[in-house]
């Protein structure tokens, strides 16, 4: 099974070359999260600023959680009726193919990123399909679809203001939900005078939106398929449900004849009224709105139309059968868990390097594969912030805590710092050991000159002072005034 | 084991006192503190000498197995005791919540978590205090540690619609003189994070940095907290700044000033 590339999407054929944007997606092979993060911060101004703006989405969803009495409620159902639905998943997906069939929607399985891409690129060819619209589809991300289309001369456009701005730039979403929310309104401004000629130096989101929207009616009209993501599959009707705020994926699917909507596997719910929990939950969490604008149930095709649902394995299955990171799977793709993470806010999304960044991208990004994004289980202090804005309550924090184990038990993990901590070890299973140790380094903490103790101390004395080391010890103190107990 | 309980029902309980292990070796005056207001809350408080480390920089790293021999070796030193109260929420949160993965067989494992307790927990839980004697006229500053506030619920949290609580907060509201200012963001990470400190350095000390304007614009004069750790890495940054700002341990700001 071929792990979702994002080398691939980067290096696909029709991306344009890599320009360099501020706060942009580097250049060059990912860097691992510590420099690709620190490169994010050298620019402190626009760090906080990229803090400021998640952090006001955070708020937002605290007010509109507070204004529901049964949020906590909520929150365990959803995590239940996620379970239940995993734990069921082969039933369910029968029961939900059963049905979208029967309604007219055409089912195609796809085992990886590769099915994905060859199915969707022979439903467009067969139909001689050149121009498609997408909606929001952090999916078709993942397995890359649009360089694949791109290289087989399709045009895919996509829709969403903020993906239609990075996909301008060359760039993935640098966030689920928020696309584009790496990038200034003034350099929005700049992009599309030069891609739609507005104004010189132009930046009134207003102004810009309109542009925006005049640029995609073109396109909406041209478009001979569109094609969407999928937020619910729900299994006793046969529907798929997609949820957007600029009716966009209403817009690509109501013209053109041909409708292809792509899921993961772990989208299924079983019935139409979990919906009523579920989506509740997802538009409070993302943005803090009591309910996105736009949530259409498609059940088949409409009238003279086709519609195809491509359900997607990539990886999923194997996830499923391994404990503890199956709960992952329940994710909603709400994006709450980034605008809370106190790294995310100062990082960037492009400082994960995976399709899905976060912690719940640190989650998923690991199980790609021995080794794959070493880095992005520790690249967090494990404040456990996002497990309690999660609306699926996936224990977002333990996980990456367990694949810290699973990390350094596969020798994936820093070979220096590994072995610095089983020498400390050593040191602190003999209360002796620990008090000498400690005694030593006191004295070396009070006797070296403070600039050598700075370098010394290396990344923890480049920005911050060591503590003034006491003379003594509260054992050494305690002994000495209250004796051996 | 007489030496570890008390010996009927009515008397105050003996405690053992968890100090870890880099507030022994450089924070002696926390320790102190927390010994003295156990000792005026009417306790009996012992410190066993065999202790060191809980082991929670090895089991946050994912080494395991480097931290199952000083999670046996806890459980060892603590077992039998009436309670361990520890001047930390992290290394609480390590024995309550990791030691079962990673000592699972140990014959103390249910009664040592279940009688673990950070300080202020255990002051407000335990021994049911609502109004602490001292005084402390500043202007303070609470920073929640994660650890305390997130595995430990020492307070309500800022992400969950539950009825509002504070433990530290009700403590530190009663002392005498006290002015209890808030940050914006009431309980963001500070960005220590144990070795995240190091390997991200460059989000670690901006996170850390954001704490200290957020407090500074509240007008705090002392930043107060549960964890000494999350402590430490504020304090380094600010005295590298050179920032107004005292950094105290809770424990140190309960005892009042006159202590
Ligand atoms: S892990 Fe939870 S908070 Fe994060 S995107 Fe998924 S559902 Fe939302």
């Amino acid at each position: 099974m071929s792990a979702p590339s994002d080398a691939a999407v980067a290096a696909g054929a029709g991306a344009p070359p890599p320009v360099h944007h501020p706060g942009g997606r580097q250049a060059g092979p990912y860097p691992g999260h510590p420099a690709a993060a620190a490169r994010f911060t050298a620019d402190v101004a626009r760090a906080h600023w990229h803090d400021e703006s998640l952090w006001f989405v955070r708020v937002k969803r605290d007010r509109a959680a507070a204004q529901l009495p049964a949020w906590e409620r909520l929150r365990e159902l959803a995590e239940q009726i996620k379970a239940h639905a995993l734990a069921n998943l082969a039933g369910y997906l029968e029961e939900f193919e059963r049905n979208a069939t029967a309604r007219g929607a055409t089912v195609h399985w796809a085992r990886d990123a590769a099915d994905h891409n060859r199915i969707v690129h022979e439903l467009l060819s067969a139909r001689g399909v050149t121009r498609v619209v997408k909606s929001k589809s952090m999916l078709t991300e993942e397995c890359g679809l649009n360089p694949y289309l791109e290289a087989r001369g399709v045009e895919v456009v996509d829709t969403d203001l903020g993906e239609r701005i990075v996909q301008f730039r060359g760039e993935p979403p640098s966030h689920i939900v928020l696309p584009a929310i790496h990038i200034k309104k003034e350099e929005i401004g700049a992009l599309f005078h030069e891609k739609l000629g507005t104004a010189a130096g132009a930046s009134d989101p207003k102004y810009l939106t309109e542009a925006a929207r005049g640029h995609l009616r073109e396109k909406f009209l041209a478009a001979q398929a569109g094609i969407t993501g999928v937020n619910f599959a729900v299994a006793d009707t046969g529907a798929v449900v997609v949820c957007t705020n600029e009716g966009n994926a209403d817009m690509g699917t109501a013209l053109p004849p041909l409708h292809i909507a792509c899921m993961g596997l772990e989208k299924l719910v079983p019935r139409a009224e979990d919906l009523g929990v579920f989506l509740r939950l997802l538009a409070r969490s993302a943005t803090g709105q009591p309910v996105t604008t736009y949530s259409t149930h498609f059940l088949g095709p409409k009238p003279g139309g086709e519609l195809h649902l491509v359900l997607v394995d990539n990886g999923r299955s194997a996830l499923l059968a391994r404990d503890p990171f199956r709960r992952a799977l329940s994710c909603i793709r709400c994006g709450a868990c980034m605008n809370t993470c106190p790294v995310f806010r100062r990082s960037g999304g492009y400082s994960y390097g995976t399709t899905v960044p976060g912690p719940i991208g640190s989650v998923l990004g690991p199980a790609q594969g021995p080794g794959a994004h070493a880095t992005l289980p520790f690249a967090s202090t494990l404040c456990g912030s996002c497990a309690d804005v999660c609306p699926v309550r996936i224990d977002l924090h333990h996980q990456l805590l367990a694949w810290r184990r699973e990390l350094v038990a596969g020798g994936h993990a820093p070979a220096g710092k590994t072995l610095a901590l089983r020498v400390t070890a050593w040191i602190f299973a003999s209360p002796w050991r620990f008090a000498a140790a400690g005694r030593l380094a006191r004295a070396a903490l009070r006797l070296l000159p403070r600039g050598l103790v700075a370098r010394l101390s290396g990344a923890w004395g480049r920005q911050r002072e060591l503590p003034a080391p006491p003379a003594e010890s509260f054992r050494d103190l305690y002994r000495r005034t209250h004796g051996r107990p | 084991m007489a030496a570890r309980q008390a010996h009927n029902r009515g008397v105050m309980p003996t405690v053992a006192l968890f100090v870890p292990c880099y507030v022994d070796q450089l924070y002696p005056q926390v320790a102190v503190a927390t010994l003295r207001l156990l000792e005026r809350h009417g306790c009996r408080v012992v410190f066993p000498p065999e202790q060191t480390c809980c082991g929670q920089p090895m089991a946050n790293a994912g080494q395991a197995a480097d931290a199952a021999p000083l999670a046996r070796a806890f459980l060892d030193t603590f077992a039998g005791y009436d309670h361990v109260v520890a001047p930390s929420g992290s290394c609480v949160a390590m024995v309550r919540h990791q030691y079962p993965g990673l000592a699972p067989d140990h014959p103390a494992l249910q009664q040592v978590r279940a009688s673990t307790y950070e300080l202020c927990e255990y002051l407000h839980d335990v021994l049911g205090v609502r109004r602490v004697e001292g005084r402390f006229a500043a202007k303070v500053g609470l920073h929640r540690s994660c650890h305390g506030q997130r595995e430990l619920r020492l307070a309500s949290g800022s992400e969950r619609q539950v009825p509002p609580f504070d433990k530290v907060k009700t403590l530190l509201s009663t002392l005498e003189g006290i002015t209890l200012v808030e940050p914006s963001r009431t309980d963001e990470c500070c960005g220590f994070g144990g070795t995240f400190a190091a390997t991200e350095e460059a989000v670690s000390c901006l996170m850390g940095k954001d704490r200290l304007d957020d407090h500074a614009r509240a007008g705090a004069e002392v930043i107060t907290g549960v964890d000494m750790s999350c402590l430490m890495h504020l304090d380094g940054l600010a005295r590298r700044e050179r920032r107004p700002v005292r950094i105290l341990h809770v424990a140190e700001v309960l005892l009042g000033e006159a202590a």
